[in-house]
């Protein structure tokens, strides 16, 4: 384990200024993202990435963490109206500063012969992977900050077509940061 | 012992103390009906679905217990969904059980089917899918505790055919643990020092309200509410859905604020240095435009539903939990404001230039409606239950009719759902059949869910039913009249289509008329004397009579409109 602290970068494209992550604790029951994409669309709250995954070592649980809109709507107003869903065993409020968060990136990118460098120079500086080869295009991925994303998916754009999927980010409160 | 998910299903509802349901049977919950035979829990069958859900909020509100409601799957369940809507926003405690079309069918576009627990989402308070039968006793145990603790309000049990129909080993969860409820925590320990912040807000407060709401009857909060404005002097104001959780006799109430309230209710709100709200929510029917409410008031807001607090207007000391304990939390502080002189003062000078007033009753023209309700109450026996629908006749009955204890004003607040009366008074007899329970409605209103007068009929349920008949639908009209250059759009009903006495007659009810002043007093009395079958009068009354006062949609409250009398060269 040798990662050291990571600064706080502060906003990009695909974390505003006004986010806030919301680390949700919720039952693992049929319905349960049905009830919170409801709670969020009827209230008018907006969303900017939502990701889902059983939770740590729980069949019982999942951990959903969504990325909102603190600006338009009272971030208190939203933790407020999701605690009431009775699904929703536990929520984490991760101010920016305070968490570290990380997004996946897949991209097909295709390449002629004169490209193929500048491709691997992409994949390599942005310490990228590829995960996929086939004659004239490769599928890589990134795992990083939402800002490494951004950047790499802008420097990608260069490339003559590519595929691109981001998953919206996890967070983690930031270690010896304080809790809400 | 062995059970079939009905017979646990129908067990479940008397272990929790059920004594009626009211419903109407179909096709997908056809098994849980034969169990209901041996059940000692009486069945009240409703004409409409809707009928049944207003009927189980009318027996809520007027006991304090949960309503129950049992109906079938699509068409019966999306009939009920009115009801269920309007319990959400009145917070009314409710389990309604569905019936489903079979679990393997679920998805298929199957006969009746619907998805009723994606429909009713937003406006349950939680909803459940059962998935096997040896789950429904908890789940209906889990139904009843969420209908009934913190926020109350409405759940629904969605109960598939097959797992009706399959067998189970009997049990019945003894501890809330069981209930399996992890993220529902509605008790909160009162916040001390927030306790000790509000009793300093009340002691240099000078011209303090105490605003009352529902979460106050909600939370049986009455004679707390009583001892804390009596130890103070502070007055009180009770909202459409609080009144009688303050006696209206008591010289400290100001009446109903708001878009119809009582003008000294509605000033003394706005020139306030201190709202204490218990239980309410800030809706816009009583703050107006938000940003000329209250301007000076400092805000203690009670709530046990943390996100009223902040939602429209920002508390200055939140005390987030039951309106009674955190009453007797407060009393307890023994803060009281120095001087509330000058402050009532004002208040009686108000009260004395602008009491609630209407033009008296002519000897020949149509009736006045405020009058009407005055000689019924004059007629009514103490403890009467007034019920009523959604509009200016509902206006007249908050304000016209005294309301000295919880429980005894039936209507629907938040949804403002027309057809609410007549069912809900239904519901508010079987629970309280002690009660004499009149209806004050409107004529649009009565057409909607008349038919439940049939049931009360045949199950022997003596409402009595003023319809408040100026054939229009009255705030529609009123609103054209005031804000639309008196273009009346789609508000004309007719006073003689359908006849309202025939009509009671052929619901096997007695029907009465009163064209004039002179025949009022006496039909009401024989209303009155009529005490095995459902009565309905139809009172003929003045289609140009407008609710007042009133703050215009958009207005400030500083913006009140008093009766046409009231007002001065400087209104």
């Amino acid at each position: 384990m040798s990662a050291t602290p990571e600064p706080y970068v502060g906003p990009t494209s695909s974390s505003p200024v006004t986010h806030h992550i919301l680390s949700v604790l919720v039952e693992n029951k049929a319905g349960v993202l049905a009830r919170i994409a409801g709670l969020f669309a009827r209230r008018g709250f907006n969303i900017y990435s939502l990701a889902v995954a059983p939770a740590e070592g729980h069949a019982r649980f999942s951990r959903i963490t969504i990325v909102v809109d603190a600006e338009t709507t009272p971030l208190e107003q939203i933790v407020g109206q999701l605690d009431k869903l009775v699904n929703v065993v536990a929520i984490t409020d991760l101010a920016p500063r305070d968490a570290v968060e990380r997004e996946l990136l897949l991209a097909t990118v295709s390449y002629e012969s004169e490209t193929r460098t500048a491709v691997l120079d992409a994949v390599a500086s942005a310490g990228a992977s590829i995960v996929d080869v086939d004659a004239g295009a490769v599928t890589i991925m990134l795992a990083g900050t939402p800002a490494a994303c951004d950047q790499f998916e802008r420097r990608l754009e260069s490339f003559a077509s590519v595929e691109l999927h981001r998953t919206g980010r996890v967070a983690l409160s930031r270690l010896g940061s304080q809790k809400n | 012992m062995e059970l079939t998910g009905a017979q646990a299903l129908i067990k479940s509802l008397e272990q929790q103390g059920v004594d009626v349901m009211f419903g109407l049977p179909g096709g997908a919950i056809l098994p849980v009906y034969d169990p209901l035979i041996d059940s000692t829990i009486r069945h009240i069958l409703v004409r409409h679905e809707q009928g049944a859900g207003h009927m189980a909020e009318g027996y809520a509100l007027a006991t304090g217990r949960p309503g129950v409601a049992m109906v079938t799957s699509g068409p019966g369940a999306t009939n009920i969904v009115t009801p269920i809507a309007n319990a959400h926003m009145d917070s009314t405690p409710l389990v309604v059980i569905t019936g489903q079309v079979a679990s393997g069918s679920i998805g298929t576009d199957a006969f009746q089917e619907c998805d009723i627990t994606g429909i009713t989402s937003g406006i349950t308070k939680h909803n459940f899918l059962v998935s096997s039968a040896s789950e429904l006793p908890r789940i209906i145990a889990a139904a009843f505790h969420l209908a009934t603790t913190g926020r109350p309000g409405p759940v629904l049990v969605d109960v598939p055919k097959d797992i009706a129909q399959s067998k189970m080993e009997w049990w019945w969860p003894s501890t809330i643990e069981e209930l399996d409820l992890p993220g529902y925590r509605p008790n909160v320990a009162i916040d001390e020092d927030a306790v000790a912040r509000a009793a300093a807000l009340i002691a240099s407060a000078e011209r303090p309200v105490l605003y009352v709401g529902g979460g106050t009857l909600k939370s049986r909060a009455s004679a707390e509410l009583l001892a804390f404005a009596e130890r103070t002097g502070i007055p009180v104001v009770t909202t459409l859905m609080a009144r009688g959780a303050f006696p209206d006799s008591h010289p400290q109430h100001l009446g109903m604020p708001g878009m119809h309230g009582f003008y000294t209710a509605v000033t003394a709100m706005q020139r306030s240095d201190l709202l204490i709200s218990l239980g309410a929510r800030f809706d816009d029917r009583v703050t107006g435009r938000l940003d000329g409410f209250a301007p000076d008031a400092k805000i203690i807001h009670v709530d046990i539903d943390k996100a009223e607090i902040n939602k429209v207007r920002r508390a200055d000391v939140a005390l987030i939990g039951d309106v009674r304990e955190i009453l007797t939390a407060l009393d307890a502080a023994t803060a009281t404001p120095t001087s509330l002189d000058a402050w009532w003062r004002q208040l009686r000078a108000w009260q004395e230039e602008f009491p609630l007033t209407y033009d008296e009753p002519t000897t020949d023209g149509p009736l006045r409606p405020q009058s009407v309700i005055e000689a019924i109450a004059r007629q009514a026996a103490p403890g009467t239950i007034v019920a009523s629908g959604v509009g200016q006749h509902q206006m007249w009955a908050a304000q016209h009719w005294k309301y000295e204890e919880p429980g005894t004003w039936i209507n629907s607040g938040g949804a403002g759902t027309m057809g609410f009366g007549v069912p809900a008074a239904i519901g508010a007899k079987v629970g309280r059949p002690d009660r004499t329970v009149w209806t004050i409605d409107g004529d649009g209103c009565f057409q909607m869910t008349a038919q439940e007068l049939v049931t009360a009929r045949a199950e022997g349920i003596p409402i009595k039913v003023a319809i408040l008949n100026n054939a229009y639908l009255g705030m529609v009209r009123q609103w054209q009249e005031m804000f639309y250059d008196e273009r009346y759009s789609e508000v004309y009903l007719s006073p003689d289509l359908p006849d309202y006495v025939k009509w009671a007659e052929a619901m096997g009810c007695v029907g009465l008329r009163a064209t004039s002043h002179q025949d009022v007093d006496r039909v009401i009395a024989e209303a009155n004397s009529v005490h095995d079958v459902p009565v309905v009068i139809d009172f003929r009354t003045d289609a140009s009579e407008k609710v007042f006062p009133m703050v215009p949609s958009g207005a400030t409250n500083d913006d009140i409109v008093v009766h046409p009398r009231q007002r001065g060269g400087n209104a």
